[in-house]
Parts: structure tokens; sequence; C-alpha cells
């Protein structure tokens, strides 16, 4: 049998029919753009709470008509309880992290251009992946659905912590079936990451088309690849965590409920558990789930510096990917660092603050190598590259705060203060929202077959870039003042004089969402009424750009690929395919 | 899933896969490391609960321990006659592999039914998931002991369905399904044997088809698959049962 044929006989023929075609499909690429689809319209709805949330924290006495609408309990009048603050506060962070942060960069890019990346016709499992998909729906309908529930969505914020999220409607509104509902769609959601994670690992180790060794794996496969293996086992510690929280909820047990807990002045049933557990627990996860943000951050960073730097990183693929590899690895035991104020031994905190200053190490060895490799190079300005140097520049901004919360000392006076916020939101949120959106830029022309505006590109990258610094570098400075992270309202003594700060906060959050319509409009635009995309279009070395745009249902049209070179051949205007059995330009 | 990847040595066209093995196989491996992670919170979960408890009970006597004890002889020998089907399937012996999958099985179902047993008796005790007869202030010991027995047992359910999918050919599943079905319905819920006997029944049937069936042509590498998962499952209960059960005897000198 020729092997090509073999190829294709394994896999599934083209689908009939709009249904096989674009809903239920098995083909990788619209599996992507299923998720980035998803993951965009997760964005918009957490932003929109985050404006919500920033209103309110600017005027408090505004009433918001519209809430009032959309929540009479939560908001009577569109004057927003406490409650509901901290309602909207929770699905914004569990939308923002796991629905976006943690689907559209891995999931979406990495489903459309993995196997493209390495030569395949599809993904190694390709039921599996659309299940992977159609889980991870159910996950997020089960998270939206909290809004419309008579008590409303849960309010113990995304980590959800016990016992506030273990003993039921006692604890507030929302406690009751809206953090059952956080529960159950969170244990899903694990379930399809699951999944996916397999999926990537074994397409990664198998379906290499021929030359493709691992030395010339493209870097954001590099990164997909690494932070599959670090889903498949942070995922693996949420799935029973979110199983015990539901049986502490539904089935009456006492896993994360201590003896003699008073809530609302009712004594609850429960004895012998400890919240420090479900603390452990979460965490184990929780910090490996930073990581599994950041990495295709990453990776798609990587990817798309030496094209528009027009020659290789600094040290190759090795450094970079061994950086990568030990982020990943390191992530597993610093988990502790979000603890030193739960009431764990002071001893253990030394323990975790020692691997979380190490893992500074592999973190600023990749900011190096993205810098340096910047020094004299021709660089070409255009969209995904303007946001892969604002997402070094957040990182950067981001992890020099980081140095302040890794020492316990410190650590006491920031952990609940906006510090925390603004710190998180560049290093993990907006870092990796730019990173996402360097992809989609620079990817739009492979996934639909048109071009961007470049102007409107330009436009939302500035807008965005200045505007992201307004909001979360003011947000480290309340922290240092003392401006208490979750509270609805502040109204205390000491923040009154910080209002006039908070409202700048707000003014900018609100222009930063703005500018996001004009990124909605050029992509739906563009998709439209986009000049035709070439197959090249940035001049890229990587198999995804040696194809058609979009490529057809087999990736590569029947051709038999080989791969002779890494992906960042480049030497000045000159570039060699990975497909091209020319000699090397730049000596990698 | 029919849409397996390529099997290598097939296909020229693909660099050789890093561990020179069957896609579907380091699926499975990979599906095992994140299965051992979740077994191994559940476990931490009840490490910490009765570290936390002193006064943790320990009421697991004679009965209880000798249950246990013939219930991790099923489960040993059924990995011993899921190796034997495993070599039957790489030697092409279509009815010894049969075989030796139908008797993995209904080592498997006794494993559930003397699991089911023992619940009934515990439950008829008087303990739940939030409160045992021993010691009022540590409910975690019935919370704990059902979680963790029962998602073991839930992989030992699946384990024997994933098997008889194996050993069956497809088109007699919904047939399976129906009949497991109304096996569901039959059992009225205070029955002792409720919790097993979907299972015990389902146990019957299949082997019962399987036995009149002719054996079909076995991929050598699905059995090998298989038999990954379940030696897994029988791992784990080497970690549960010296865990849960011999450390919750009483020791009297």
């Amino acid at each position: 049998m020729e092997p090509m044929s073999a190829h294709a006989a394994t896999h599934h023929a083209p689908p009939q029919g709009f249904i096989r075609k674009y809903v239920f499909s098995v083909d990788h690429k619209i599996i992507g753009i299923q998720y980035t689809t998803l993951s965009l319209v997760a964005a918009f709805i957490g932003m929109a709470l985050s404006w919500a949330m920033r209103i309110h924290l600017g005027w408090p006495d505004a009433h918001i008509p519209l809430l009032s609408m959309f929540s009479p309990n939560g908001a009577p009048g569109g004057l927003m309880t406490p409650e509901y603050y901290l309602s909207l506060m929770t699905m914004h962070g569990t939308i923002m992290a796991f629905f976006v942060l943690t689907a559209a960069p891995m999931a979406g890019f990495g489903n459309f251009m993995l196997p493209i990346q390495v030569g395949a016709a599809d993904m190694a499992f390709p039921r599996l992946n659309m299940a992977s998909f159609w889980v991870t729906f159910v996950g997020f309908v089960l998270a939206c659905a909290t809004f419309f529930i008579p008590d409303g969505p849960p309010l113990s914020g995304w980590t959800a912590y016990a016992p506030l999220s273990a003993v039921g409607t006692v604890a507030g509104p929302g406690q009751g079936w809206g953090q059952n509902f956080w529960g159950l769609s969170i244990a899903v959601f694990c379930v399809a990451s699951l999944l996916g994670a397999l999926n990537f690992i074994v397409t990664t180790l198998d379906l290499r088309t021929k030359g493709m060794t691992l030395s010339r794996l493209p870097l954001s496969t590099w990164a997909w690849f690494i932070n599959a293996w670090v889903s498949l086992l942070a995922f693996a510690v949420l799935l029973p965590t979110c199983l015990l929280l539901v049986l502490d909820r539904l089935g009456g047990t006492s896993f994360f409920i201590p003896a003699g807990l008073v809530i609302n002045d009712q004594l609850q049933p429960h004895s012998g558990g400890s919240p420090l557990l479900f603390q452990h627990l979460f965490w184990f996860f929780g910090h490996p789930e930073v990581y599994i943000i950041i990495l295709p951050a990453f990776g798609i960073v990587s990817h798309i510096l030496p094209t528009f730097i027009r020659k290789p990183l600094v040290g190759g693929w090795k450094a970079i990917t061994y950086a990568m590899i030990a982020v990943g690895t390191l992530s597993f035991v610093v988990w502790g660092h979000h603890m030193f104020v739960s009431g764990m031994s002071p001893f253990m905190a030394m323990v975790f603050s020692v691997p979380t200053l190490f893992i500074t190490i592999p973190s600023v060895i990749a900011v190096l190598i993205w810098t340096f490799s910047l020094y004299r190079a021709n660089m070409r300005f255009d969209t995904p590259m303007l946001f892969s140097l604002g997402f070094i520049s957040l990182f950067i901004s981001g992890g020099i705060g980081g140095f302040f919360l890794a020492q316990p000392s410190t650590d006491s006076y920031l952990h609940a203060t906006s510090f925390v916020v603004g710190h998180f939101h560049f290093t993990m949120g907006l870092s990796a929202i730019f990173a996402a959106f360097a992809g989609f830029y620079y990817w739009f022309p492979k996934m639909w077959g048109r071009m961007m505006n470049e102007t409107l590109g330009k436009v939302h990258f500035w807008l965005s870039f200045v505007l992201v610094y307004c909001v979360f570098m003011t947000m480290h400075l309340t922290g240092f003042a003392g401006a208490v992270r979750r509270y609805s309202a502040f109204v205390d003594d000491f923040m009154v004089p910080l209002i006039p700060t908070q409202r700048f906060i707000s003014v900018a959050a609100l222009l930063l969402g703005a500018a996001q319509f004009i990124f909605l409009f050029n992509a739906i635009w563009s998709r439209f009424q986009g000049p035709k995309a070439p197959d090249n279009p940035w001049g890229a070395t990587t198999l995804e750009w040696d194809t058609t745009s979009p490529p057809p249902f087999d990736n590569f049209g029947g051709r038999q690929i080989t791969v002779y070179h890494g992906p960042m051949e480049y030497d000045g205007e000159a570039s060699v395919m990975q497909t091209s059995p020319e000699v090397s330009v730049a000596g990698t | 899933m029919g849409d397996i990847a390529v099997p290598h040595g097939l296909a020229e066209a693909y660099e050789p896969s890093l561990f020179g093995t069957y896609s579907k196989k380091i699926g499975m491996w990979l599906f095992l490391l994140s299965d051992s992670l979740t077994f191994g919170a559940l476990l931490f979960a009840y490490s910490y609960g009765r570290i936390s408890n002193p006064q943790w009970p320990t009421p697991f006597h004679k009965e209880s321990i000798l249950n246990a004890t013939v219930m991790t002889g099923c489960l040993l020998s059924s990995s011993l006659t899921m190796v034997l089907a495993v070599l039957a399937a790489r030697r092409g012996d279509r009815s010894w592999t049969r075989n030796w999958i139908l008797f993995t099985m209904l080592f498997g179902t006794a494993f559930v039914l003397l699991h089911a047993l023992e619940w009934s008796k515990l439950i008829a005790q008087g303990m739940t998931p939030f409160k045992n007869p021993w010691a009022a202030t540590v409910p975690q010991f019935g919370g704990t002991f059902f979680t963790l027995t029962g998602m073991h047992m839930l992989h030992v359910t699946i384990g024997v369905i994933y098997l008889g999918v194996v050993a069956l050919r497809k088109k007699w599943l919904p047939t399976l399904l129906l009949l497991w079905l109304v096996a569901w319905w039959l059992t009225s819920p205070d029955n002792v044997f409720h919790i097993g006997v979907h299972v015990l029944l389902l146990g019957v049937v299949v082997s019962g088809m399987v036995l009149f069936l002719k054996p079909k042509d076995y991929d050598a590498h699905d059995v090998e698959i298989a038999g990954l998962y379940w030696h897994f499952v029988d791992l784990v209960w080497m970690f549960i049962f010296p865990l849960v059960y011999l450390m919750s005897t009483r020791v009297t000198g």
C-alpha cells in the first residue's frame, strides 16, 4: 500500500452536509475555529462583567439600569449589592481563566495549527477531539447558566475557597445552585482539557511527518506539547477536587468543613474537615494553571518573533525550549506560595518560597532570549509583531511585581490588595491575551483565507497597550496604598482619598474595553471583505505557511511532506521553508 | 474509536514514534497517568483527614478483612487471566483470548459483587458518607471510604464493560445495553444486591453471549490496551486495601 493512501484511508473522508462539516465536525481546523469563537464570546462576556464592577468601584452610588433588568435581586434599581459584586467577580475570573485563557491559546490555535505544523492530516484521535470541544461547550453553558437561576452566580471567587463554597445558601445568595453549577461546570471542563491534552501529546509524538524531528518542531508546537503535559497532570487533580466539593455540598460529607463553623449565626452541622485541604488540592492544580495559561503565550511569541526579526532566536530552539520545560516542571512544586497567609505552617511557607524564587530563573531566561534576539534585528512592525512586543513588555512588568509577592514578608502586607490584582492581570491575564491577539492577527490569514486590516490592527494595539498600563499599573499603586481586593466599594475612611484614582482606573478600563470593539469589527469585516490572503503573507518558514490559505481538508492536498530544516532559517530578508531541501541560510 | 492514527510500521510517511509503539497505547498510558493523579488526590484527601483526626475509628475486624482479602485475591487472579488473554491474542488463538477475557470479567464481577455486599452491610450498621457509628466527630471515615472505594468500584465496573466491548462484536452492544437497563429497573433500591446486580447480570449476559458467539478476530493491540487499564485498576486497589482496610484494623496485643 502507498504510504500516503494508507494515511488517507485510516483517516476520515471529507464530511458531507452542514452538521457534520461545521457543527459536529471531526476536522481539527473546524474544531480550532470553534474553540477560538467560544473564547471570543467568553472574553466579551467576561469583559462586560468587569465593566459593571469597575463602574461600581468608581461610582459606588451609580445605578446601572441594564443590570437591574438582568438581575432584579442582585441589583435592585440598578445598584448592585455587595454580594452581587462578588458574583460578578467570581464569574469574571471563572470565565476568563478557564474559557478564555486556557481555551484560546492552547485549544483554539493549537487545534488548528499543531497538526499542520507537524505535517499531519489531523489529530491522532479526531473523534476524541470533537468530544473535547463539545464537552467544553457544555461546561461553558453550565457556567453561563448561573446568571439565569434565581439566586444568581456563586460568590466565592474563581478559586471557590472552602468552607464558603462548601456550606450552601447560608453563605450567601448564589452559594446554592449557583455554586453547584460552578462545580459541575469546572468538573466538565477538566474532562475536556484532559481529553484535549492527551490528543495533543499523542499527535506530537506520533504524527510528525518525515524529517520532522523533535529539534525541528516549531516553538509553538513545543509549547503546546509541554503545556499538554502540564494540563494532563494538573486537571487530573482539579477533577476530584470538584467532585469532593460537590459531595460536601450535595452529599452531606465534610471534607472541607471544620467543626464548630458558624456562618451567619448558624452552626454548621459538620466536623473534622479542613479548608486547608481544599487549598492544597486547588492550588496543586491552580499554580500549574497559570503556566497552562502562559506557556502557549511563550510558544506563540517565540514562533512569531523570528519571522518578524528575520533571524533565529538567541540560543536556537534549545534554550527557549529547555526554559519552557523547566517552567512546566517547577510549576508543580510552588503551589504553597498561594497559601503563605492561610494558616499553613511557616516552615512550609519557606519551603515553597525557595522554588518560587527558582521558577523566575527559566522565566527570566525566556524574557532575555526574546529581548536579546531583538538586538540589531531588521524588525518589521506588523500587528502580530507589535502584540508580541506588547506581551514581552507586560510580562516583564508583571514579573517585577512577582518579586515582591514571592517573599512571605512582603506578601503578608500585599496579599489581599489590588497589587495582586494588577500583578496577575499583567503576568497571566493581559500578557496571555496580548499573545493570543498576536496569534490571532498572525494566523487569521491562514484560518480564514483573508488579511486583516493593518491600520485598524495598529490602532487597536496602541490603544490597548497604553490603556492596559493605565489600568493595571495604577492598581499596583493603589495596592501599596492599601486598597483591599474583593471589596465592592471603597467607602472606609482610609480608602476614601483613593476614590479619584479608582475613577481613573475605571475610565481607563471602560476605554480599554471599547478599544476591543475595533478588533471585533476588524475581525468580522476582514472575514468577509478583507483582501484574499496569499499562502505565506509574512515570509514565514513553518509548514502551516506551506499550504493554501485556508488549508484543504487533508491540510496539504495529498502532498507528501518532507522536512529538511528547523523553523528558524532566517538571514535578513532570506528565509528557507522547512520543506525546502536548500542549504540552511543561518547555520542552525 | 475506529479513527485510530496510523499504526507505525505501516506508514513510511512518518517520523518513527518516540516510543516505537501504537498511538492508541500511548493514549491509554497518558490516560492512566492522569487517572493516577486523580486517585492520588483522593488518597491525599483521605490521608489528610485521617492525620488531622486522632479519633479515627478502626472498626474493620476479621470478617471485613477476610472479605477484602478474598476481593484482593479476585483482582490479582484477574490480572493473571488478563495477561494470559493478551498472550493468547498475540499468538492469534481466538478462542482462548475470548475465554481468558471472560475469566477476567468474571473475577471483576465477583469483586464488585463482594464489594457491594460489604457496602450494604456497612450501611446496615449505620455508616454513611456523613456519619459512622464508631466516631461521631469523624464523619470523614465514611466519606473517604465511600468516595475512594466507590471511585475504584466505578473503574472496575467500567473495566468489565470495556472488556465486554473488546470481546464482543459491535452489533451486540445495543442488546447488551438494553438488557443492562432492564436489569437495573427490575431490582428494587432496598434490595441487598441492588448496587451490584446490574454488574452481575451484565457479567452473566456478556459471558453467555461470548460463549455462544464464534470468537471474532481480536486485535492483539486492543486486548493489550484493555489489559493496561485493567492492571492499573488492580494496582490502585493495592494502595486502597492497605491504606483503607488494613490500617483501620484494631490491633489488640
